[in-house]
């Protein structure tokens, strides 16, 4: 039996009269690399908010990690790793600095965060950047380094709000490699993308159209139910047809 | 076919950094030319030089026939550009800033409305709405929308696609290639290597330099090996099984398979019995075309 650390059930969030999620039911397993894709304004960045404990669903049943979002959001925040393209660390601090403030925001004890921080530095051959800004450091280098702080704690869950965008080619594989790594070590993967060969790296995804999950499974699964070759072409007849229904 | 821009050894400095080395193209009265390449390339930098809102530290730029240094003006009235930033006034509505920026360039949205109906239809119904109050489709729209209402002989988009979904992304190329029959020179910037299919012509650009300029096609011909894509269900376990194998060359995951080059002498047999014997299993291979993506990646590792 599969152990589930996410486990969402008839969620509903309402802004005023728009529902931006509108029964949203789904498990992600541990350890699985999950994909969570939509056309823009489906409602994803919404649920990403409530599943970390940013933001309290209207209804319905969320446990992440084991906590309630509507009950336990601090409890979640301490439990899981976050980082997005558009911000996650401090440019005006160092390298070590950044490794430092996240360890002591998630409550590790020192020595620990000095230990994981040395242990990082050599694993991403980053030595040298130890005591670099931020600022300096080239983008691609930045998103690595912001994943490993996002899981510096070791969360059981870690969520990717488009981390590879605007990446070049090369270490946006380097990236995923990182997190096959990771996931391999048993902590759970919630990632979004807008790059449609990134969701087939994926175990299992899901596709959101108009605050609804309109499909999910593997992406053999959905290429052979919907015919095609690959996820970017289940991904465009999804979003059509719904635009074409409404 | 009239050169719309001209450059030629464009350099561009900010403090120690090098955001331009010497870069030279040419794009044709009509073409559809593309930049593509990671954020910090330098693209946004060149699309400053080439609208005349930045002054390059070396080099020769002719755009529309004007040097953008000293004949700046000349150059303004006939260029449409789409910064990458949302620029637009948020507290005017969507007419509003039409109606705006076809005053600025002395024309009115009625006089050149058949220019942007393809566009501007999509978000019409919510013309009295504020343009900060718009999803990020519908700016996008917007943004086209004013950077046409002058009717510009050379268009400047700078990533108009950034963060926009698949299908979206697909129905601007659309309204793009619907602006051909105007005859307006496009040129654009993005960081999705799939992209560059809908361009006439691509300069693969990296680290302030350009790697090659062409058609798709000569692009993708220029990949130089024999290029395999090989799958297994175990997709982790074949990546490192395939990196740590003495004869691979390159070895990098696209979408559901990865693609692989050998070095010399390697045969196919070689590496289906390490595979084997790595205990990866279910492995299939097969000879496949290179695409930009794939010669992006020769390019930047012969660097």
């Amino acid at each position: 039996m599969k152990n589930a650390v996410i486990s969402v059930h008839d969620l509903v969030k309402k802004f005023g009269s728009f529902v931006a999620n509108d029964h949203l039911s789904f498990e992600v397993y541990e350890g699985e690399i999950f994909g969570f894709l939509g056309a823009n304004g489906a409602g994803k960045t919404t649920a990403l908010r409530i599943l970390s404990g940013l933001s309290a669903p209207t209804s319905g049943k969320v446990l992440v990690a084991g906590f309630d979002a509507a009950r336990d959001p601090e409890k979640i925040k301490k439990n899981i790793g976050y980082m997005c393209q558009k911000f996650s660390l401090y440019n005006d601090l160092t390298v070590r600095e950044n490794i430092m403030l996240y360890g002591g925001i998630y409550g590790m004890r020192k020595a620990l965060i000095r230990e994981r921080c040395e242990e990082l530095l050599e694993r991403l051959r980053f030595m040298e950047y130890g005591n670099r800004l931020i600022s300096d450091l080239p983008l691609g280098l930045r998103q690595k380094l912001a994943f490993s702080v996002a899981v510096l704690h070791e969360p059981r869950i870690v969520f990717l709000d488009e981390p590879t965008g605007g990446v070049d080619p090369i270490t946006r594989r380097q990236f995923w490699e990182m997190i096959y790594e990771t996931a391999a070590r048993g902590i759970t993967i919630f990632v979004t993308t807008h790059y449609m060969d990134e969701a087939e790296y994926c175990d299992r995804i899901s596709i959101m159209n108009e605050g609804r999950i309109v499909a999910l499974d593997t992406p053999d699964g959905l290429k052979n139910k919907y015919r095609v070759d690959s996820v970017e072409e289940v991904f465009v007849k999804i979003v059509r047809s719904g635009k074409i229904s409404v | 076919m009239e050169t719309v821009v001209e450059a030629a050894g464009i350099g561009k400095k900010f403090g120690n950094l090098s955001a331009l080395k010497d870069i030279s193209f040419q794009i044709g009265t009509g073409e559809v030319f593309g930049f593509i390449g990671p954020d910090g390339a330098g693209k946004t930098t060149l699309f400053r030089i080439i609208t005349s809102l930045m002054i390059p530290d070396e080099g020769k730029i002719k755009v529309l026939g004007h040097d953008p240094v000293t004949e700046f003006e000349e150059i303004r009235k006939h260029i449409g550009y789409m910064p990458g930033r949302f620029s637009l006034y948020q507290d005017l509505s969507v007419e509003e800033n039409l109606r705006f920026y076809a005053t600025v360039f002395g024309t009115t949205l009625e006089e050149n409305y058949h220019l942007i109906r393809d566009i501007y239809s999509h978000i019409e119904p919510f013309k009295k709405r504020m343009a900060g109050k718009l999803s990020g489709g519908m700016k996008q729209k917007l943004a086209l929308s004013c950077a046409l209402i002058h009717q510009p002989r050379l268009l400047v988009l700078d990533e108009p696609t950034t963060g926009v979904d698949a299908v979206s992304r697909s129905e601007f190329w659309d309204m793009l290639k619907n602006l051909r029959q105007y005859n307006i020179t496009i040129v654009v910037s993005t960081p999705y290597m799939d992209e560059a299919m809908r361009c006439d012509r691509v300069a693969l650009i990296q680290d302030g330099q350009l790697l090659q300029i062409g058609s798709p096609g000569t692009i993708r011909d220029g990949f130089s090996r024999k290029l395999y894509s090989v799958t297994a269900p175990e997709k982790y376990k074949l990546l490192l099984a395939l990196k740590s194998f003495a004869g691979t060359e390159s070895v990098f995951p696209f979408g559901d398979s990865v693609h692989l080059t050998l070095k010399e002498g390697v045969t196919v047999q070689a590496i289906s019995d390490y595979l084997e014997k790595s205990g990866v299993v279910g492995v299939t291979m097969r000879e496949t075309n290179a695409g930009i993506e794939d010669r992006f990646l020769e390019l930047m590792n012969r660097k």
